[in-house]
């Protein structure tokens, strides 16, 4: 909501007059080209002047906006927005563009208000201030928080967005979690801690107590400001490489204990049907890969493609990741875009000439513990037809028409 | 002699750069941390009880108070059915705002009946953030009336049987003997 009105300011406030300075005039609505996408709908289309050397340029203002030639947009439903994948040259999500997925909105928390709570099992309870957990040393570190029912597919008509867009990547910044688990003291026999949200769904999940001396960090930087409301403002709970809903955010309340208190989150919600069980505790995000250039609704000509996707993994690094050019026939191994990080979204390129025949290309990663990213198939036999929708990773492919279009490759399993 | 000593030296000044250099790359950067930084405050139990409601399968965290299906009805009449459904049952073709809550012979969804494996969550659940506009209003009376009311009509209790702290965790819950924790590590093979 909060960014949907940032949004409008944008297009009905300053920004149009300085759009106007700059030579840009509203008009009906027409497609535009962004990036490298293909066509979306846009408002105002903005045009440039014949020669922008002939013309001042608009000031130097207060906030930065994007060229009005550019319009990359999430889609939201009522519950979560899709970032789109498909417009990123490289790895970093903007900030507003980051997927969203909330259990009960954005709650709008007065800073100066905020406190963690820190309790349970420990020598000293405690509680902290923003300012308080911006006085311990601070860490910066970039990875992927992504959704645990990442994977929408069904028809050909899909973009990677649609299909894959609840990921995306931020450099974050904040205080680790053991360090303030070093001030309040550690019972030693504590197993789990509870890390609670304070919106209006007061979201709860059990965390074993060994991501908290492990990687996790208490966040409150993203992209080198302060974090925006829909990733947790002020703070929230980061936890490098697990599923997107176990990240907290606004988190107000860490209580340590020794056994997990079985949440909703984490029994009637975020699990699923394996092989008639129900598993839950899933936690690391499995590692998975998609091309997003080309992809639906792209059009693409005979001759020199450079293939491009992202793929990562919350077991550690991406360590390879392949394509194929022939429906999964042969592979070839894709360039890697350095540095390559641990449970980060890792860029990947590889250089194709196509001949015009009709053809399925398709990308797999193998990360550093040596898992490849599997099929369906492989996926549907591992855990039974009842599959559920929590934890699917499978490889997927786009298919590549004589015509140059190029569409998502549905597949069935029930 | 003279160049031995100075092979040596070489060698103690490239050990003693390589253990420099392990030493600030592999050694946390904690290992040079005050006992304590001194930073926050001591939470007071009053700061605490304010904010500490969680509860345990074991029944830990649950507070005082009871309830029974008969006035749990009233209340899921009153602030549930407007989202849940009149009997918190599938209805073919219809998607309500809520989900379902309530197993019926051929509702296919996930509910309390068939899906969730401890009835102290429905307590954390419903107190927590129910009603969904009006969340953390109810009393802790209600949430007893409440989950007796739903836990008797996915047949689990009988519709006399008074839920509070001691008798709410007793419950038995059937789809408990189906959840398994996730046991994969990675490495190559697909789970």
């Amino acid at each position: 909501m909060e960014e949907n009105k940032e949004n409008k300011v944008d297009k009905t406030g300053k920004i149009s007059r300085r759009q106007l300075l700059g030579g840009a005039l509203a008009a009906a609505v027409l497609p535009v080209a962004s990036s490298f996408t293909g066509l979306v709908q846009e408002e105002v289309p903005p045009v440039a002047p014949a020669d922008p050397t002939k013309v001042q340029g608009i000031p130097p203002g207060k906030i930065g906006t994007r060229s009005p030639f550019e319009n990359p947009a999430r889609k939201a439903s009522d519950i979560s927005s899709r970032s789109p994948l498909q417009d990123f040259y490289s790895t970093i999500t903007p900030s507003d563009l980051h997927f969203e997925r909330h259990h009960a909105g954005i709650p709008n928390i007065d800073p100066e208000k905020y406190e963690l709570l820190i309790h349970g099992m420990v020598d000293r309870p405690m509680k902290f201030s923003l300012a308080d957990l911006k006085r311990f040393p601070a860490f910066t570190r970039t990875c992927f928080i992504e959704c645990a029912g990442n994977f929408r597919r069904g028809k050909a008509e899909m973009t990677p967005q649609e299909i894959l867009g609840l990921t995306s990547q931020s450099e974050w910044t904040g205080v680790m979690l053991s360090t303030l688990l070093r001030e309040v003291g550690v019972h030693p026999k504590a197993k789990w801690f509870l890390a609670e949200g304070g919106d209006a769904a007061l979201l709860t999940r059990s965390i074993p107590i060994e991501k908290a001396w492990d990687d996790a960090i208490i966040a409150y930087g993203q992209n080198g400001e302060a974090i925006r409301p829909a990733q947790g403002y002020p703070a929230r709970l980061l936890l490098p490489g697990w599923e997107g809903n176990t990240n907290v955010k606004w988190l107000r309340r860490i209580e340590i204990s020794d056994q997990p208190y079985f949440t909703r989150e984490e029994t009637s919600k975020y699990t699923y049907p394996v092989n008639g069980k129900i598993r839950m505790f899933s936690f690391e995000m499995d590692a998975r890969s998609i091309i997003t250039y080309p992809s639906y609704p792209q059009q693409v000509q005979r001759g020199w493609i450079e293939i491009r996707g992202i793929a990562w993994s919350g077991r550690g690094k991406v360590t390879k990741v392949e394509v194929s050019t022939d429906a999964g026939k042969t592979w070839n191994d894709a360039n890697l875009q350095e540095p390559v990080l641990s449970k980060a979204h890792t860029y990947f390129r590889h250089l194709w000439q196509w001949n015009g025949a009709e053809t399925e290309i398709l990308s797999r990663v193998t990360d550093e513990t040596g898992y490849i990213q599997p099929t369906l198939k492989q996926l549907v036999d591992a855990r039974g037809a009842d599959i559920g929708g929590y934890h699917m990773n499978p490889i997927t492919s786009w298919i590549i028409k004589r015509n140059g279009q190029v569409l998502f490759k549905p597949e069935k399993y029930k | 002699m003279n160049m031995g000593f100075k092979r040596a030296g070489l060698a103690i000044a490239v050990l003693l750069a390589t253990a420099l250099a392990l030493y600030f790359i592999f050694i946390p950067a904690q290992g040079d941390y005050p006992k304590s930084f001194g930073f926050g405050k001591t939470a007071t139990a009053a700061d605490i009880a304010t904010v500490d409601f969680d509860i345990r399968p074991d029944g830990k965290g649950l507070p005082a108070g009871e309830g029974r299906a008969d006035s749990g009805r009233v209340i899921y009449v009153a602030k549930c059915a407007a989202c849940h459904g009149a009997d918190g049952k599938e209805i073919k073709g219809v998607k309500l705002p809520g989900p379902p809550l309530v197993t019926s012979a051929k509702g296919k969804s996930k509910t309390i009946g068939n899906y969730w494996p401890y009835a102290t969550t429905l307590f954390d659940y419903v107190k927590r953030t129910m009603p969904y506009n009006a969340p953390g209003s109810l009393s802790n009376d209600e949430v007893y009336a409440l989950s007796a009311y739903l836990l008797s009509a996915n047949k689990f209790i009988s519709e006399n049987t008074v839920m509070n702290a001691r008798s709410l965790p007793k419950v038995v819950m059937p789809a408990r003997d189906l959840f398994v924790r996730d046991d994969r590590k990675g490495g190559n093979e697909v789970k």
